[in-house]
């Protein structure tokens, strides 16, 4: 993966010196080991920030907006993989930015790995990572392990079958192999295949340990309303504490405000601080999108998302 | 999937109901409510989403 990085900061300088587009956003090194974090670089000085790597987990759709832009005729570039070049789509579609304002630098991913899983490997602090190829060098004070990339995957990028962005202006590789499941949602089946007292019992014990510190929320490309349910005070939608039935609500309605829109990116679990799978919500919506309208998101500038639009074949008998 | 996702979360089907009623049928509005109090009353107090200040 590293191999493309060149490629990206070479599109990414020609783009500056030809004036096309103001800002580039993409991955930078964090302070600290498998932390890379967004950054908009708008300097041909600072090009040697961008970085592209296996821990580039979170979403830069999140970071454009219509705010982001000087001017009518502004333009951005975004390092995008699959699913960030999805959000962009979803923000088009839904109107949120036009297609003329955004530059998609095309990055095909093989998947970003799960930081928990890497650092529960290790009892102290990691000092050090890098890979090469498919395998990753790790190391702390006290160890140094070798692992294959494959083996710590995020769960939503080994079920993910959009590894390439479905539009771009400028792909910075060749397109990487895309896969088929036979089973895309075993994880909602499983919990499906359970009785009700206990789904709601895992669905509290999938909660219990929320702060409600919105990282989720925050890290999400859906969620730009200026103001969220759960901030609103007049009326007040929700409780803020960490009252369970509180937080039991609010998490179903993130989700369900997320409904036929989510691209099952991530960066709510990379996000969130607790290591909570606040996928486990999404991934039941993806799978009703899927099921019952044949949608995913993101995929398509032309058609208009499921709950969006009437359509006569809509199911419906649910209504009674 | 609003009810979908209600129901995967372990909140029992029959508290959850979706009808079209204009307000010209006054009779099929009479009909739904007794339906879903009728369904309601056999699942028994709802304890999923109730708020307990004494906690
Ligand atoms: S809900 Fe999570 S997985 Fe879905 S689009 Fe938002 S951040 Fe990505
Ligand atoms: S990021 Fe985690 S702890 Fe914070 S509100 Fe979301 S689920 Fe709760």
């Amino acid at each position: 993966m590293d191999t493309c990085i060149e490629k990206i900061r070479a599109i990414g300088a020609d783009l500056l010196a030809k004036g096309e587009v103001e800002i580039i956003i993409g991955f930078s090194d964090g302070s600290i080991p498998m932390a890379a974090r967004p950054v908009a670089v708008s300097s041909r000085d600072d090009m040697e920030k961008l970085v592209f790597n296996s821990t580039c987990g979170l979403n830069l759709a999140n970071y454009v907006s219509k705010n982001s832009l000087s001017g009518k005729g502004a333009k951005i570039a975004v390092v995008a993989k699959g699913c960030d070049a999805r959000n962009l789509v979803t923000h088009m579609v839904e109107n949120q930015i036009s297609r003329d304002q955004i530059y998609i630098i095309g990055v095909p991913c093989t998947g970003m790995v799960d930081k928990r899983k890497i650092a529960s490997m290790f009892e102290d602090e990691i000092t050090k990572f890098a890979e090469e190829g498919d395998t990753l060098i790790i190391e702390s004070a006290l160890k140094k392990l070798t692992v294959k990339k494959t083996d710590v995957l995020r769960h939503n990028c080994q079920v993910c079958t959009h590894p390439n962005p479905p539009v771009f202006d400028v792909m910075a590789a060749e397109p990487v192999a895309e896969q088929t499941l036979d089973q895309p949602f075993a994880d909602v089946d499983n919990i499906a295949a359970m009785d009700p007292e206990a789904r709601w019992a895992y669905f509290q014990e999938l909660t219990q340990n929320c702060i409600r510190c919105y990282a989720c929320r925050n890290a999400c490309p859906l969620c730009y309303c200026p103001t969220c349910f759960v901030d609103e005070s007049s009326p007040q939608w929700v409780g803020k504490g960490q009252n369970q039935t509180d937080v039991t609500t609010f998490h179903f309605l993130r989700a369900f405000h997320c409904a036929g829109r989510c691209t099952d990116c991530g960066a709510c679990v990379e996000a969130c601080p607790m290591g909570i799978n606040v996928r486990e919500f999404t991934r039941k919506l993806n799978k009703d999108a899927l099921e019952l309208f044949g949608w995913e998101a993101g995929l398509d500038l032309e058609k208009r998302p499921p709950l969006d639009v009437y359509s006569p074949d809509d199911p419906n008998d649910f209504i009674k | 999937m609003m009810g979908n996702l209600l129901e995967h979360m372990g909140v029992d089907r029959d508290r959850i109901h979706f009808s079209w009623i204009s307000s010209a049928e006054a009779t099929k509005f009479v009909d739904v409510v007794k339906e879903i109090s009728d369904k309601v009353r056999a699942l028994g107090p709802n304890k999923k989403f109730v708020k307990d200040y004494n906690k």
